[in-house]
């Protein structure tokens, strides 16, 4: 264990520069640069706002605020894990050459999209603003479901990124995934509305979803739901310890795959 | 013994290759029910033993396909081998393909930073060393320009510059003393020669016997994975030799 330890210290400034350049590179040949973080949620929630409340007839006010913490994480969730999957092949030319602990590239690609998310969270901060959901103490219970949404996305992109090396198709089945997971995270909608009766259980499912209900419980001042807590605790410990299993027992099989 | 480096110990490696190259999900799972994946074992080092100390310079021989590569791989790391182990005591430095971890998009400064970090190198010791790394590959202005616009000899200028910062104890050798042109080419064999003057051990492979004669005092020679010479460089460079035009009467 302190053999790891000692290992990660002395990458740990090969992490730092892999995150800065991911982010370095995504926005350097952009006129807006670090702008577009808070454009594009901002435009996409404008466009949803505009469908799922005026059109469908909603009279609450603070739904931009509902879609958009939804969509921020799914965001996140989306972009990192999509990296991560790329992260051992896109940095084959290093894995060939010289020895590195594996592990920091998905890790690196999930922390850069991390930190772009929490930049991103600054629109968050302002929609609350002008359509005047009042934070209460609750709101720093968000931290919570943010931690736990990047254990759980650092869990999901060392699974992908294993699978990835021997199976090219991947992209597209996760593309899927995502598909299916964003209809069931209750971006634009409520779950209680759609008339399940009983069979509103099966969102629980959805591991991303139990992270948002925890956060919106934040955002909107509600206490935690320590069910959708408990379950989030479990998916993305669960998924870490499974990934980092994964990883380690593949890992010395990379070199001939990629 | 105090001044053994490196010790390759019984260190055997196989490969499992498919008998056709499945490398998406659909087709594993095709021919996974079909019950059609097959496996081919395939050893490209068996049993190979040596010890270093150090100040010792090794050239490794052998035809290609001998395993050369393999080894050098194992013994930096990037490898792990299917059987044995190989200990190694200090600083590896591999001077192999320079410049491929580079980022192409990145400029030279830029690359400075990120492939001293890839050789694990700490952030303050390259600030430190970061003008002297400039200074070596003469690069100038060219340094703040992004690498996808440098010439092969640059690119291998700069990587040769930033990976013989640091003084390594096992320095790795893979045919790069042809670095850039003539006059750099020069300064780079004299860097060479006082890294080994200050007893650096090295492993080096190449084709031409003059190189390794003129480098290495001990040599192995490689066939098939298997280690079937080892000793002094001219002894086994004469094996070498004559199993080549053995090879050739063939």
């Amino acid at each position: 264990m302190s053999r790891v330890y000692n290992n990660f210290k002395k990458y740990r400034f090969l992490l730092a520069e892999l995150v800065k350049k991911e982010i370095k590179l995504k926005y350097r040949r952009s006129y807006l640069g670090i702008l577009w973080t808070l454009l594009e949620p901002l435009l996409t929630t404008i466009v949803l706002t505009v469908v799922f409340s005026n059109l469908l007839g909603r009279g609450d006010n603070t739904f931009p605020v509902y879609i958009l913490t939804g969509r921020l994480l799914y965001t996140f969730f989306s972009n990192s894990t999509k990296t991560a999957m790329k992260a051992i092949r896109s940095n084959s030319a290093m894995i060939k050459k010289v020895y590195v602990p594996k592990y920091i590239y998905p890790f690196s690609s999930v922390l850069s999209s991390y930190l772009i998310f929490m930049i991103s969270l600054i629109i968050l901060v302002v929609a609350m603003v002008v359509f005047r959901v009042t934070p209460t103490l609750h709101l720093f219970e968000a931290v919570i479901p943010l931690a736990l949404l990047l254990v759980l996305s650092l869990g999901v992109g060392m699974i992908l990124s294993t699978m990835a090396v021997f199976f090219r198709d991947l992209e597209y089945l996760w593309g899927v995934v995502l598909m299916i997971v964003m209809y069931t995270s209750a971006i634009f909608y409520i779950p209680e509305t759609l008339k399940l009766g009983d069979k509103i259980w099966i969102f629980n499912l959805n591991p991303l979803y139990v992270v948002i209900v925890n956060f919106r419980n934040a955002v909107f001042g509600n206490a935690m739901d320590m069910e959708a807590l408990l379950l989030s605790i479990v998916y993305s410990f669960g998924s870490l310890l499974f990934g980092i299993f994964l990883f380690y027992k593949k890992q010395d099989k990379f070199i001939l795959n990629i | 013994m105090d001044n053994e480096v490196l010790k390759v110990d019984q260190v055997s490696m196989k490969f499992n290759l498919m008998e056709k190259k499945v490398d998406n999900l659909k087709e594993y799972v095709i021919k996974f029910i079909k019950n059609e994946i097959r496996y081919q074992e395939f050893w490209a080092l068996k049993d190979v033993s040596f010890t270093l100390n150090k100040g010792d310079r090794l050239g490794i021989l052998g035809l290609n396909g001998a395993g050369k590569s393999t080894l050098l791989k194992i013994i930096a790391g990037v490898l792990k081998a299917t059987q044995g182990s190989v200990t190694t005591k200090g600083k590896i430095v591999p001077l192999l393909e320079l410049g491929a971890g580079f980022d192409a998009q990145y400029t030279g400064a830029e690359n400075i930073f990120l492939y001293g970090a890839v050789l694990g190198y700490p952030k303050d010791f390259i600030k430190e060393k970061y003008d002297e790394i400039i200074e070596f590959s003469e690069l100038g202005e060219f340094i703040n320009v992004p690498v996808k616009n440098y010439s092969s000899g640059m690119k291998a200028r700069l990587g040769f510059s930033i990976a013989t910062i640091v003084e390594p104890e096992i320095l790795i050798l893979d045919e790069v003393l042809a670095v850039g042109d003539a006059k750099f080419r020069k300064k780079s064999e004299k860097k060479i020669k006082s890294m080994f003057d200050s007893g650096v051990t090295v492993l080096f492979v190449s084709h031409s016997i003059d190189q390794v004669k003129r480098i290495c005092n001990r040599a192995i020679l490689l066939d098939k994975g298997q280690l079937i010479a080892q000793g002094g460089v001219d002894e086994i460079s004469e094996i070498y030799e004559t199993r080549i035009t053995d090879g050739d009467s063939n």
